[in-house]
């Protein structure tokens, strides 16, 4: 079966119902249908057994990624903010490829690669202009990769994440009611295109026949204003997005946000007091933490609405944790907690997270990561409450092992935030002589605060933890590094610390 | 039959796509269905004319069929005479 199924569906059931907004153009699901199917053409002409997205979300994004479904053709959306070199070696992995976008750029570094290039506008246009005629086109049937996306590389180099048409079906079609989205109801879509989050939005909105309004860059007072003129009824976030919108509205950015009835946020830790304050900033909005992976075709794990309320009005210190937790498995998967020799570990222990289900890839283009029993192992690291619900406690990769002690950094950087001069802390391992590794932290002081001193902080880690859990090494710096999507780069502090 | 193979009702506009197949034969409106339509459409049996909707998914009882609905119509689906019955999607609430 092929992904572009749920765009015919959409355009069968409501082929005049507006399916996307994007700067200021309305685009009925009849509209992106044909479009699609125009860009089948273009994809067959160019040759290409990639097609590469270079841009920011733009309607282009919806036709190209149902086009190369219909082609039989891999889409492959990079990442635009890449320096040149490391984004010229990722389209030669990809050669020869229809990349739409920035023209100049692709003719500058990778010129010699055997590309088709087309700019956003020339590739719509052409699209809308190639529609089929009435005849059968040997569409492809969907057995082989919709989607490739190198992973962003926070801790080794890149690597080509696989997505079947299988996997993202059995994710849409388990967790999406076709046609189920009320006519008024509104999609706020602001994540890249080469994040698996902005792919599965357009999917699933397509599916649920529930309007995209495309915010092509983020700035708070764009996604606020968009809210407002487009009366948005659902919106992910990414909690740094999240952080400026409140931002924002602190500093006196009005809009009415009264339609917003669901923000769902992911990619990265939300700090507590950023969820707190959305809380009450968007009164009519229920919340939604999803977790999910590039490999498992998106969310695999959610804390709902009705959690967020609960942890927020409970005085148990157990369930008002929760709101830092990653929810529980949603029932299309499951997910299980597993020791380093691949032991499954019982309730409240931590060790790495895996999952299964239909919609986990588990697979690169060089070989599936995928387990005995078709079990993924995440390489992120936690434990499951008695109620099912998942904490994350880091990746496994940053787990600090100090003279064989395993002791992951978000316990440290949590007790360390609790002291009110810290505005933001980050735990990883340095090298050290006598235990191999050693806690290194770097710290952000709060503004207004004055720095307190590293003996304060390693009483304050002492007395809450136990004393292996004491950092040898602490720094103060002006800010810690994080990627575009909020991920902190964990391997860049342990660089800093480790000088 | 493999998954992804679009099969069409002989006796109404119902059209589906199959996501899992056992053996048996698969049916709407109580006669078999196929990749093309018969030339001259079937009578719709009275016991299979409850009616396809468009993005349901009909399973049997032991999980071996499981059909999409891509285009409804009158009749209803069956594996040998027996009836499909509808499996609902787990909607979640709205994390993307």
């Amino acid at each position: 079966m092929n992904i572009s199924l749920l765009l015919e569906m959409a355009a069968e059931a409501a082929g005049d119902r507006v399916g996307l907004v994007c700067d200021g153009k309305r685009w009925t699901y009849a509209e992106l249908l044909a479009a699609a199917r125009g860009a089948f053409e273009l994809i067959e002409q160019s040759r290409a057994q990639y097609v590469a997205l270079l841009d920011e979300s733009s309607e282009a994004s919806v036709i190209a990624l149902f086009g190369a479904a219909l082609a039989g053709v891999p889409y492959c959306p990079l990442n635009y903010r890449l320096a040149d070199e490391d984004l010229a070696a990722l389209l030669d992995r990809i050669a020869p490829a229809l990349v739409i976008g920035d023209e100049d750029r692709v003719a500058r570094i990778a010129g010699d690669q055997g590309h088709t290039v087309l700019t956003r506008a020339d590739f719509a246009m052409k699209a809308q202009e190639l529609v089929p005629g009435d005849e059968d086109r040997a569409y492809d049937p969907g057995e082989g990769i919709a989607v490739q996306l190198f992973t962003s590389g926070t801790t080794a180099a890149p690597k080509a994440a696989i997505l079947r048409h299988s996997n993202l079906l059995g994710y849409i079609l388990g967790t999406v009611e076709f046609a189920s989205a009320e006519e008024e109801s509104a999609a706020l879509v602001v994540v890249p295109p080469y994040h698996i989050a902005g792919i599965s939005a357009l999917m699933s909105s397509i599916y649920a026949n529930r309007r995209i309004v495309m915010l092509p860059a983020f700035t708070p007072e764009a996604w606020l204003a968009l809210v407002e003129s487009e009366k948005v009824t659902n919106a992910f976030v990414v909690p740094t997005m999240l952080g400026r919108i409140i931002d924002a509205m602190d500093r006196g950015t009005q809009a009415d946000v009264s339609s917003l009835r669901a923000l769902a946020y992911g990619g990265g830790k939300m700090p507590i007091e950023v969820i707190t304050k959305a809380l009450q900033r968007f009164p009519h909005a229920g919340f939604t933490n999803a977790y999910g992976l590039t490999e498992t075709s998106s969310t695999i794990a959610l804390l709902g609405p009705e959690d967020h309320r609960a942890a927020l009005a409970s005085d148990d210190p157990k369930v008002r944790a929760r709101l830092t937790s990653l929810g529980q498995a949603i029932p299309t998967v499951e997910i299980e907690i597993r020791d380093e020799d691949g032991r499954v570990l019982p309730t409240g222990e931590a060790g790495e997270i895996f999952v299964r289900g239909d919609q986990v890839s588990g697979e690169y283009k060089e070989k599936s990561a995928l387990v005995e029993g078709g079990w993924f192992p995440t390489r992120d690291a936690g434990f499951i409450d008695e109620d099912g619900y998942i904490f994350l406690s880091g990746r496994a990769d940053d787990v600090i092992v100090r003279g064989g002690e395993n002791m992951s950094p978000g316990e440290i950087e949590d007790v360390l935030l609790t002291h009110p001069a810290i505005a933001d802390a980050c735990a990883c391992a340095v090298p050290s002589v006598e235990w191999g590794e050693a806690v290194g932290v770097a710290l952000v002081t709060r503004d207004g605060h004055e720095t307190p001193s590293e003996q304060e902080l390693k009483e304050l880690v002492r007395a809450r933890l136990r004393s292996s859990r004491v950092p040898e090494r602490v720094a103060f710096v002006g800010e810690l590094p994080y990627n575009e999507m909020g991920k902190l780069l964990r391997r860049e502090v342990k660089k800093l610390l480790a000088d | 039959m493999k998954p992804g193979t679009r099969l069409k009702s002989a006796a109404c506009d119902t059209e589906v796509m199959v996501i899992k197949c056992g053996s048996g034969t698969i049916e709407c409106g109580g006669v078999p269905m196929g990749e093309a339509k018969p030339a001259e459409a079937a009578v719709l049996s009275s016991d299979f004319s409850g009616g396809t909707l468009m993005g349901k998914r009909y399973v049997d009882a032991s999980g071996a069929f499981e059909l999409l609905c891509v285009k409804p119509g009158k009749g209803s689906l069956a594996v040998d005479g027996t009836a499909l019955v509808t499996k609902d999607a787990k909607p979640l609430p709205a994390s993307d």
